[in-house]
């Protein structure tokens, strides 16, 4: 079973390096000043795998991964 | 509890007030302007504060009793007060509670006000507040103008010994986003006066760890007379939705600008009546405060006080902030002044924030001055500013610039074709340093 996630930003964590929009597009964009607008929605599960990464590699730890509450 | 355990107990004036839930005021009574009530005049005029034991019993007694006053927070989000006891209270560990009278917010007093002339009305809130959640101490977070009268209201409910909770009283820092819940325990945990990133909630972890009620001191101002006269006596006044009365500062283009107490849902123009009514011809009156909306005067005017009688107008009473604005004075001038202000005051902590703000501010001078201004690019920098920080800050001041174009629409185009409307009429909303 696989669980449900959407990605979450600290905003005062992040300082705009991008490095995430850049991994992964489909989830992640920018706005006009450099900083990841993150699509609310659940991580479809062909990403998750990808979204970890991203987790991981965000030079800030400005990412997370929170489980979707099942309503 | 329905009443004062003991009608005949009370004093006159304790039973007048009792006896009279509709008449106002309940929280600045008994004093002009300018003095403070002592203790024994505030035990006269109020009667004495009903305790209530530190079992979880009587806890629940106690949050039951708020939750049917329907007394809801007037730091300017309005969250059901007896909710946020709840939170706090459930939760493992020693809580401890923050009065939170920091008031950033330059344009209004109300808070100022009320702990000036009725200091103990708010120490017994916080009293009350801990006994509801299980907590030993309670700090107030005043503005330094008023710090020496809390001090000394504290120090002689000590020689007394009234309190089954220890109070004491710290300077607010003196700025906008100090008064956000988060960075009220930020500034008194590490001196920082910024908001911290949720999770973890306040009620959870806040103060050094500990479960923590953040209340503005007006709630808890109210806290006090409904722990002493019931529910029913709160809901004396107000709709039934949004019963009791409300603390408003109301400035701009009026005869008598200052705080009034007046109740919820009571006509926008009853409230600028007690103001003695408007100078020159209103235009606009900005509601809530600087994250709150504009509305056009006669419309707002005709509306109930309330958030069931502004939603209509895309407004609410916030903070109790109600700004009028005289025809000869440029609303777009007036919103890019307050924008370039917020954008001033932004703790500089989140990205949207530090650069979205003074982008919008800029947009909306160029604006203001008759310049070029570019409606879609201003649209676009409003949708991915808004809701992307760790506090409100910008949603507020996102809000507040959204309401100012859709009520000026007229100035916009006069704007677009010759340049700024603006007849030289005095700034009403004080922006103390955001000019830099």
């Amino acid at each position: 079973m696989s669980t449900r996630v959407r990605l979450r930003v600290d905003p005062i964590a992040c300082d705009g390096r991008g490095l995430c929009a850049e991994l992964l597009p489909e989830l992640i964009s920018l706005d006009d000043w450099g900083f990841p607008i993150l699509c609310d929605t659940e991580v479809p599960s062909e990403l998750t795998k990808e979204a970890r990464e991203v987790v991981k590699l965000c030079p800030k730890l400005a990412l997370w991964l929170e489980q979707v509450s099942k309503a | 509890m329905a009443g004062p355990q003991a009608l005949d107990r009370l004093s006159l004036p304790a039973r007048r007030l009792y006896e009279a839930p509709s008449r106002l005021p309940r929280l600045l009574q008994g004093q002009s302007i300018g003095e403070s009530t002592n203790l024994s005049e505030h035990l006269e005029l109020r009667g004495p504060l009903p305790s209530w034991g530190p079992d979880a019993h009587s806890r629940q007694a106690l949050i039951e009793l708020v939750d049917r006053s329907g007394l809801r927070g007037r730091g300017g989000a309005s969250f059901p007060t007896a909710l946020k006891l709840a939170a706090v209270a459930g939760q493992e560990g020693l809580p401890i509670v923050v009065a939170n009278g920091t008031e950033g917010e330059p344009a209004s007093a109300k808070d100022k006000v009320l702990m000036a002339r009725s200091p103990h009305l708010v120490l017994d809130g916080a009293v009350v507040a801990a006994q509801a959640v299980g907590a030993r101490e309670a700090v107030l977070v005043c503005h330094p103008a008023v710090r020496g009268l809390v001090d000394t209201a504290i120090k002689d409910r000590r020689e007394l010994r009234i309190d089954a909770v220890r109070l004491r009283a710290v300077d607010a820092a003196e700025r906008f986003v100090a008064g956000e819940a988060s960075a009220v325990v930020h500034w008194l945990e590490r001196g920082v006066p910024t908001p911290t990133r949720t999770p973890p909630r306040l009620a959870e972890r806040g103060l050094h760890g500990r479960p923590t009620l953040v209340q503005n001191v007006e709630t808890l101002a109210h806290l006090a007379l409904i722990a002493r006269f019931g529910a029913n006596w709160y809901r004396g006044v107000g709709t039934d939705s949004e019963p009791g009365s409300m603390l408003v500062t109301v400035i701009g283009a009026l005869r008598r600008p200052g705080v009034y107490e007046v109740a919820i849902g009571t006509q926008v123009s009853a409230v600028i009546d007690q103001a003695g009514g408007t100078l020159e011809r209103p235009q606009a009156i900005l509601l809530g405060g600087y994250f709150g909306s504009w509305a056009a005067y006669d419309e707002a005017a005709q509306r109930p006080l309330s958030r069931a009688g502004l939603a209509q107008l895309g407004a609410g009473p916030g903070a109790g902030l109600i700004a009028v604005l005289a025809s000869d004075v440029c609303g777009l001038a007036e919103t890019a002044r307050v924008a370039r202000y917020l954008a001033s005051e932004s703790a500089g902590q989140c990205g949207p924030c530090v650069f979205g703000l003074p982008a919008l501010a800029g947009e909306l001078e160029s604006l203001a001055a008759g310049g070029a201004f570019d409606r879609t690019r201003l649209e676009r920098w409003l949708g991915q500013v808004d809701g992307r920080g760790a506090c409100r800050h910008p949603d507020g001041a996102v809000r507040m610039v959204r309401s100012a174009l859709a009520v000026f629409t007229a100035e916009l185009e006069r704007h677009a074709r010759s340049g700024c409307c603006s007849q030289g009429g005095a700034e009403i909303l004080p922006t103390p340093i955001g000019a830099r």
